[in-house]
């Protein structure tokens, strides 16, 4: 799986709910959900250190 | 005539004269005796024996007053033998016959293949890809995943083919080599998977600690003799891993590995990915410089994953189709492929893991995906969105991809009238359910009917 950015996003209270990630050069939003595949890859590959989450705008 | 066969015994004793052409009549010659009961002996082997035989069994009841009978029919064409299974089977089992006389205890038919689209029809994400080979994923058939080890020079095409020559099949799975790879480094590998949800091989366990028997048998072909190996795996347990080499043939066959009862298993339920089955179509040195392991489920060595296999990578010419695809609990033999009752039902399986698919119209020039449609009533709103509940609840919060608008502008969902794209931002509390999706606009929506496509992907 080739993530090229991650980027969370907030609802309407400014809680992270979901990542706006490029998974194989496809936009994709991503829940926080560990049984979501892309969000378990995520977060191998930031544990790994090859992949950072930024902040929301 | 010649009473040669107990069968040509009369019930009435004195019409039995002779035993196989020697008199036992009266006068008959001593020397008879001995010769006579020498006869019958020979005859009682032929019986036991089965060269000869009778033509009802009666099993009497402890007074004899009834019986059981068992009886061929009034013409056999063929001579036909039945062997019988070791044992008895589980509660409630059926008997059935692998087509060759050899009968076994099964799990009524019935909801008993665990392979969702193992007839390869469904197929929402669209029925051919090209140049796959780099990164591992669904690109086609529902379900069914490749994945890939060290980066590969092999490519391949995958889709969905039309059968025409395999009695109840009209799809199967085709993967066809388009760029070879021959020097294969070790850590190279491709599958193909297709991983089973917990929720549902909880009907294999025997306890929380073991697993009984269970037989995949799948039908393939290729374009040469081919040998590949079919592998299951457990996510967790100490015993978790076993394959099968199978030598694939040109024409159509059906294919059978039997994974023994197994202690020390573990498959926990809930929705995690339990079980994984994987064709082991091409491999390095990692994976096949050891022994295959296809005695029994034993902890993972990854030498003994795919010793004996040939590469799919080979040459160009290369293809493999498979389809027919079914994985139920018991030894074996395999019952016939369960078809699913209607197309209708296994595509609503697959929407457990996947939604989308849905064909563009003539309007509608983007990416393939599931349709949205609302009216926007709210055009005050500064955070104009679009709702869509999912047509089947998924195993997980799906990721979501906002595949168009109806130009094929990406990301976007559009007005219906005026063909105006909006920027979606982002999704609001994402469920299995339920997806809301904001878009970017300025002081609001028209009162106006947006129109946009979305796949949910919750696969494992």
């Amino acid at each position: 799986m080739n993530i090229t950015s991650a980027q969370y996003v907030q609802d309407e209270n400014g809680n992270n709910n979901s990542i706006n990630a490029v998974i194989d050069e496809k936009a994709m939003f991503v829940p926080l959900d560990p049984a979501n595949r892309h969000y378990a890859e995520i977060l191998r590959q930031v544990a790994a250190g090859t992949l950072t989450i930024a902040d929301a705008d | 005539m010649s009473k040669d066969k107990l069968t040509d015994y009369d019930a009435t004793a004195s019409n039995n004269t002779d035993v196989g052409g020697i008199s036992v009549a009266e006068g008959m010659l001593p020397s008879g005796v001995n010769n006579a009961i020498r006869e019958q002996m020979s005859h009682l082997k032929d019986f036991a024996s089965g060269t000869t035989g009778i033509d009802v069994l009666s099993l009497a009841d402890d007074d004899a007053s009834h019986a059981i009978k068992l009886q061929a029919p009034s013409a056999v064409t063929a001579d036909t033998t039945f062997t019988l299974p070791d044992g008895d089977g589980a509660s409630g089992q059926t008997m059935i016959t692998d087509g060759a006389g050899t009968l076994a205890w099964a799990a009524p038919y019935g909801n008993r293949n665990l392979i969702i689209n193992g007839a390869m029809q469904v197929a929402q994400r669209g029925t051919s890809v090209t140049e796959l080979g780099a990164t591992d994923g669904y690109f086609t058939l529902d379900r069914f995943k490749v994945a890939f080890g060290a980066a590969s020079a092999g490519r391949f095409t995958m889709s969905q083919s039309t059968v025409t020559d395999l009695a109840g099949f009209s799809n199967a799975l085709k993967l066809d080599c388009t760029t070879i790879d021959t020097s294969i480094a070790a850590g190279e590998l491709f599958v193909l998977q297709h991983v089973l949800e917990g929720f549902n091989l909880q009907r294999l366990k025997a306890s929380s600690t073991s697993t009984q028997a269970f037989t995949l048998s799948f039908y393939a072909k290729s374009n040469a003799s081919r040998a590949i190996a079919t592998e299951f795996e457990f996510t967790n347990g100490t015993n978790r891993q076993i394959s099968k080499l199978h030598t694939i043939g040109t024409s159509w066959a059906r294919y059978t590995m039997t994974v023994p009862a197994a202690s020390s298993t573990q498959i926990d339920d809930d929705n995690s990915a339990e079980l994984t089955m994987s064709f082991w179509l091409h491999a390095g040195n990692t994976y096949t410089s050891g022994t295959i392991n296809d005695d029994a489920l034993a902890p993972t060595t990854s030498a003994n994953r795919a010793p004996g296999i040939g590469s799919l990578f080979a040459s160009t010419d290369n293809t493999l189709e498979i389809t027919g695809v079914q994985l139920e609990v018991g030894s074996g033999p395999a019952t016939p492929f369960e078809h699913p009752r209607s197309y209708g039902d296994e595509l609503i399986r697959c929407q457990r893991y996947f939604e989308g698919g849905t064909r563009a119209n003539s309007s509608h020039t983007g990416n393939a995906g599931a349709i949205w449609t609302q009216k926007n009533d709210s055009s005050s709103r500064s955070f104009p969105q679009m709702n869509a509940e999912y047509k089947v609840f998924k195993r997980a919060t799906p990721t979501v991809t906002i595949e168009s608008g109806q130009d094929g502008t990406a990301n976007s969902i559009s007005g219906y009238s005026s063909g105006t794209n909006y920027t979606v931002t982002s999704i609001q509390s994402p469920s299995p359910s339920y997806v809301c999706s904001y878009f970017q606009t300025t002081g609001g929506l028209p009162d106006q009917i947006t129109v946009g496509y979305y796949t949910a992907d919750a696969e494992l």
